[in-house]
């Protein structure tokens, strides 16, 4: 393989990867706690917006506070009819998707116009992490890239440490595993539940907001365009586990990639079709890794008789 | 900050929500009526399959697998005059080829649960998204009009168009069919011993296979198949009534609205028809409001996001209240 369209395609892997990963981060948090969260298509897109109004007043950091905020103000939300009103999960997700579908373009249209005008803001520039970004091949794709990518990384290994090695991440696999032995424990579910959802909001919404922030430099109507919902697929994909979703999440970035790839190599072959090969292989890959049983849902997943 | 850039009058739009859904005979028949079409064969889709327990979310991908089928059909069966022999079986042929199309596309998510547990959620979603490249391709490939201009299919001949019910009128029989299933949804799911146990497998998996020694894992590839029937059947009754072709957007989110639809009726098949004719006028007056007015038509999505958070915290207090007084 020439050295060129492989740098380009692990490149494209990673910026591909990276609003998955934050999004799917929160949710292996949400769905550990007992909670899926399929309103995380609104959430992400809501952080998108929010990181365009943002970034319109107060330049790039800003952008990312108030994706943040707009993230965890939807995700608060869904926290409020799925852990505290016991609502069902699943119809509960898809209305707060809706919402913030429908919210963004109405609020995009009102507020910019139909055409929305090209608007167009700066994005966060690359900065190469000094000696790791001249490994070759790796290096440039991997260590030249925009800071917001190497706070993902960071996020991996750290939330799987927190998850696994701390009392406070036991005390969220347990309410996920069975709520009762966690009440039994001294634990309330639906705060951890709730808080967990709110995380996952501010997680999703920084995704959403390095879509805006970091590659595309506006916003668009239903710009999301699935990621949340490939998140949650990418949760399950890497079985509940941080570390697993980041696997996963370089899986389905390599899959969307391999378009550039066949472009630089001029295969010609239905983009359309590449298109469809990342939902393709999540299906495998989920048929695989379930018929395996390596680690498996949170019981409690989805329960609302707490 | 939120100055708006365009300023739309309230009473402007609230006059043209209400031309183009509801305030004419016409706006009714032909604009809430067909819109509302699809939303209840979607919504009874829907409704059924979460009745029986089955998260079905991805009653688009099987819109869009049935509205292919028929787009396919619909040109097959016709000659290349336009001429088509024996018009009502080809119609039908349409109509049946699409519904079964539908089935596949959800009996994917079916075999995907049965066979490695796969969680119906995430399955049906990648198959939406399946769905939709796929349509994207075959309308600017192999499915693509002969003169290679525009990305849609070859235009049906009008004897592959369903017939109007109301005369002079864009309504289509589709929109009885709709009804008609409704109906009978409903009386399968009250009155027949397979709908006794679609809602005793939908109201608990392990009681109904201990207690009612019910097959469970069949009950629940019967409703993954007759969902995806119904909202194949929406695509193919689309192309053939309303759209004459296949193309890129051709379901605005229909299997998502179809939630809210079934929602609003309480999973009740009868309920259907009424909150997807509710659903249909909102919807068409949106339209109105956008052409009108310039109010953007999103906003009907927002309206109906509300709508489902009102309907479940209603449920949810009402359910309180009784445990509270017990």
């Amino acid at each position: 393989m020439p050295t060129a369209p492989a740098a380009a395609f692990l490149a494209a892997t990673i910026r591909t990867a990276t609003p998955l990963l934050f999004a799917a981060l929160g949710e292996t948090l949400t769905e550990l706690a007992g909670v899926i969260n399929v309103g995380l298509e609104g959430v992400v897109i809501a952080g998108a917006f929010g990181a365009l109004v943002g970034a319109g007043a107060g330049g790039i950091a800003a952008g990312f506070v108030t994706a943040a905020a707009a993230g965890a103000a939807l995700a608060v939300v869904f926290a409020v009819f799925a852990a505290v009103l016991r609502a069902d999960q699943i119809i509960a997700g898809t209305a707060v998707t809706l919402l913030g579908l429908g919210a963004t373009g109405a609020l995009y249209e009102w507020r910019y116009g139909a055409t929305g005008a090209a608007l167009s803001i700066p994005t966060m520039s690359a900065a190469a992490l000094p000696g790791l970004a001249r490994l070759p091949l790796v290096g440039p794709a991997l260590f030249d890239q925009p800071p917001v990518t190497y706070v993902g990384y960071a996020l991996v290994p750290l939330l799987w440490w927190w998850t696994y090695r701390t009392h406070a991440g036991l005390a969220l696999r347990a309410v996920g595993e069975s709520p009762e032995a966690a009440r039994a424990a001294g634990i309330d579910p639906r705060t951890v539940q709730c808080a967990a959802v709110a995380v996952a909001g501010v997680l999703g919404g920084i995704g959403g907001g390095t879509l805006v922030l970091a590659q595309v430099g506006t916003f668009a109507e239903g710009m999301s365009a699935g990621r949340g919902f490939i998140a949650i697929a990418i949760v399950a994909l890497g079985r509940w586990n941080p570390a697993g979703a980041a696997l996963a999440a370089l899986l389905f970035g390599a899959a969307s990639a391999l378009q550039f790839l066949f472009q630089a190599l001029d295969w010609r072959a239905p983009y359309q079709l590449f298109l469809a090969v990342p939902y393709a292989l999540t299906l495998v890959g989920l048929a695989l890794s379930s018929a395996r049983r390596r680690g498996t849902a949170p019981a409690a997943l989805g329960r609302t008789d707490l | 900050m939120f100055a708006p850039a365009v300023g739309p009058d309230l009473g402007q739009a609230l006059a043209a929500f209400w031309h183009g859904s509801l305030g004419s005979p016409y706006a009714i028949v032909s604009a809430t009526l067909v819109r509302a079409t699809p939303l209840i064969l979607t919504g009874l889709a829907v409704a059924i399959a979460f009745r029986a327990g089955v998260l079905n979310i991805g009653a688009d991908g099987q819109f869009l697998a049935g509205a292919t089928a028929a787009a396919v059909l619909g040109v097959a069966l016709s000659g290349p005059t336009g001429h088509v022999p024996l018009r009502f079986l080809a119609l039908s042929a349409a109509l049946v080829g699409g519904t079964m199309l539908g089935a596949g596309w959800a009996g994917v998510a079916a075999w995907l649960r049965r066979r490695f547990g796969v969680l119906e959620v995430i399955s049906t979603i990648m198959l939406n998204f399946i769905a939709l490249e796929a349509v994207a391709y075959l309308v600017r490939g192999p499915l693509q009009e002969p003169s290679r201009v525009y990305p849609q299919t070859q235009a049906l001949p009008s004897a592959m168009h369903l017939p109007r019910l109301v005369p002079g009128s864009r309504l289509h029989i589709g929109f009885a069919l709709a009804v008609l299933a409704a109906v009978v949804a409903w009386w399968v799911l009250r009155s027949t011993a397979p709908g006794f146990r679609a809602r005793v497998v939908g109201a608990s998996p392990t009681a109904a296979a201990s207690a009612g020694r019910i097959d469970v894992a069949r009950v629940t590839l019967s409703a993954f198949l007759i969902s995806g029937a119904l909202a194949g059947l929406a695509g193919a009754v689309e192309v053939t009534g309303v759209t004459y072709a296949l193309y890129d957007n051709i379901s605005p989110g229909y299997g998502y609205t179809a939630i809210a639809v079934a929602l609003l009726a309480d999973l009740h098949p009868l309920g259907v028809i009424a909150s997807g004719i509710f659903f249909g006028a909102l919807e068409a007056g949106a339209a109105a409001m956008q052409r009108d007015a310039g109010v953007p038509a999103i906003v009907a999505t927002v309206v109906e996001a509300g709508l489902v958070l009102a309907v479940l915290a209603a449920e949810r207090g009402r359910i309180r209240f009784q445990a509270s007084r017990a």
